[in-house]
């Protein structure tokens, strides 16, 4: 595998140290070198948004810090939850007075981490609420969505999130808009290559050639079904099978939805699926207000695609679409 | 004797951190198989920081275990930070205030640990984690303290008990954690955090028993 690497031990502390360089603009650096901040963070008087996660996900976690989205982020080894102390540094870092918002997606390793950092943290007086994505629909039965994994549908709970505490709202309202978002929220993917973490220098599952692994998650969990590869209109088809259901998503309804690459697809093939996508729905009477098309939430050199999609009500159109600057999403309202 | 001064005992701990050093590619191996092959790694980047935090000669086994647990909360993340940091940090607050290390003592810190790892993390024994080799050999440990056996039987016990868990997890099917999302492709490979465990519980055991000798 060629790589630009240094040391395969040291590739997050050495893409931080260039993130910082690179993004003088948005953000800060911290004395936690896995905590990065807004550039104005703290902000008196707003609610402090933060999330965190594995490394390996770029522009994940980190690039969602920016104006209206995240205050400040905690950040993981490859694929492996930050530590408690980095989320609870990371509230430190976010908090205006007003409380943080701790948006996070449901891994066991970052549901433990975020417990001990927020019962840390009320022991200092900071009042942190959380809401725990859980949009990947293959991941576990309707029944059992308390099991589900969070993917790229955290990408839309930070931007409500991020947007409704841009706007003045206090602790408990940006939670409630940030759950509401989750809630209405559904994702897939499908992998179409392993990836490989770099320290441990070789994939640990596979995808054969010519094979999709339909369901996959972003650290290469097996999805639910395998596949031979099919064209970009049949995968776009049988991803709306898996996630319309779900919600349900029908007939009146406004969208957002996010295609995004795991790393290794050109953007290309994503407008090639999403002209499919947005076919499909136009024709089963939805209306896609929000598109996002791009590498949101990837997972290091992983071929494949995910699909989130969001039901809008009024609220939830506005605060997807409200401005926002950061170096994974930016929005200029028209 | 029955039992070992805690001041000297603190090189308990840097033998643990041998332990994981040396089975750094051994556990990433295991791991490969349901994981994502980096528990052999991140284990032993946690531990290393603790050998270096530890100082030398270490300082006594209570304050040795905390400096680990802090540790091990503030560098490895993950699952397992939370996990053995919880573990080790109930370990050393059994301690507190004690001198000797004898076998009731000892029951009652490794009890507290796997109570610590029950709280913080929500797996049960049968679900193909650390739990499956820590809770049969904490309670393989009181059992044999109950029949009278002495502290170095006992440690024998508790040492057999944690390898028959960890072996007895290739035929569990994960429930927590990632390897859950394998469901029934878990079957038919150890679980990662028990075989750790089973090292540190193993390691714990020849060490107290080198030094009650």
């Amino acid at each position: 595998m060629n790589r630009i690497i240094n040391d395969p031990d040291l590739v997050v502390e050495d893409a931080v140290r260039g993130y910082l360089k690179a993004h003088r603009d948005l953000v800060r650096p911290t004395t936690n070198p896995r905590v990065i901040r807004h550039h104005l963070a703290p902000q008196q008087g707003k609610v402090g948004v933060v999330t965190g996660g594995g490394s390996g996900h770029e522009p994940a976690f980190l690039g969602y810090v920016g104006d209206g989205m995240i205050d400040a982020v905690a950040i993981g080894e490859i694929f492996s939850s930050p530590t408690a102390k980095s989320f609870h540094d990371a509230f430190v870092a976010a908090d205006g007075g007003r409380g943080v918002a701790c948006l996070y997606g449901n891994y066991a390793g970052d549901n433990m981490n975020v417990k001990l950092a927020v019962k840390k943290a009320a022991s200092h007086d900071l009042t942190v609420k959380t809401v725990v994505a859980n949009d990947d629909v293959p991941s576990a039965p309707k029944s059992e969505r308390d099991k589900r994994r969070g993917v790229a549908g955290e990408i839309l709970m930070w931007k409500v999130g991020g947007a409704r505490a841009a706007e003045g709202a206090d602790l408990d309202e940006v939670i409630a808009s940030a759950q509401k978002a989750i809630d209405a929220t559904r994702s897939i993917g499908i992998g179409l290559s392993p990836c490989i973490i770099p320290a441990v220098g070789k994939p640990n599952f596979s995808i054969e050639n010519g094979m999709m692994e339909v369901g996959i998650g972003h650290h290469g969990e097996p999805g639910v079904e395998v596949a031979p590869v099919r064209p970009a209109k049949e995968m776009a088809d049988l991803m709306l099978d898996h996630i319309l259901p779900d919600l349900p998503f029908g007939r009146g309804d406004d969208l957002a939805v996010l295609v995004s690459g795991l790393g290794a697809t050109p953007v290309m093939e994503l407008y090639i699926l999403y002209d499919r996508l947005s076919e499909v729905l136009e024709d089963r009477g939805m209306t896609v207000v929000h598109p996002f098309i791009g590498n949101y939430f990837t997972s290091l050199e992983m071929m494949g695609v995910t699909l989130t999609v969001m039901r809008l009500d009024g609220e939830l159109a506005r605060l997807v679409g409200a401005p926002a600057r950061s170096v994974g999403l930016t929005r200029i309202p028209s | 004797m029955t039992g070992i001064p805690l001041a000297a005992a603190g090189g308990l701990v840097v033998e643990l951190i041998e332990t994981i050093n040396a089975n750094r590619a051994h556990l990433s191996e295991i791991d490969g198989a349901i994981g994502d092959g980096d528990h052999g790694i991140n284990m032993s980047k946690g531990f290393t920081q603790a050998g270096a935090a530890l100082g030398d000669p270490p300082p006594p086994l209570p304050d040795a275990l905390r400096v680990l647990s802090d540790t091990l909360f503030e560098g490895i993340g993950g699952s397992m930070g939370p996990l053995y940091g919880s573990l080790f940090s109930a370990m050393a607050d059994t301690l507190d205030g004690a001198e000797i290390l004898d076998g009731p003592l000892y029951g009652r810190m490794i009890r507290a640990g796997l109570d610590g790892v029950e709280e913080i993390g929500s797996a049960k024994p049968g679900d193909k984690t650390l739990l499956d080799s820590l809770a049969p050999a904490v309670d393989a440990f009181d059992a044999a303290q109950a029949e009278g056996r002495s502290f170095a039987e006992s440690l024998d016990a508790m040492t057999l008990a944690a390898e028959r868990g960890r072996d007895a997890t290739r035929d569990m099917i994960a429930k927590v954690g990632r390897a859950a999302r394998l469901g029934e492709r878990s079957r038919g490979a150890l679980d990662a955090g028990a075989s750790s465990c089973c090292l540190i519980l193993g390691t714990l055991a020849c060490g107290v028993k080198k030094r009650l000798a």
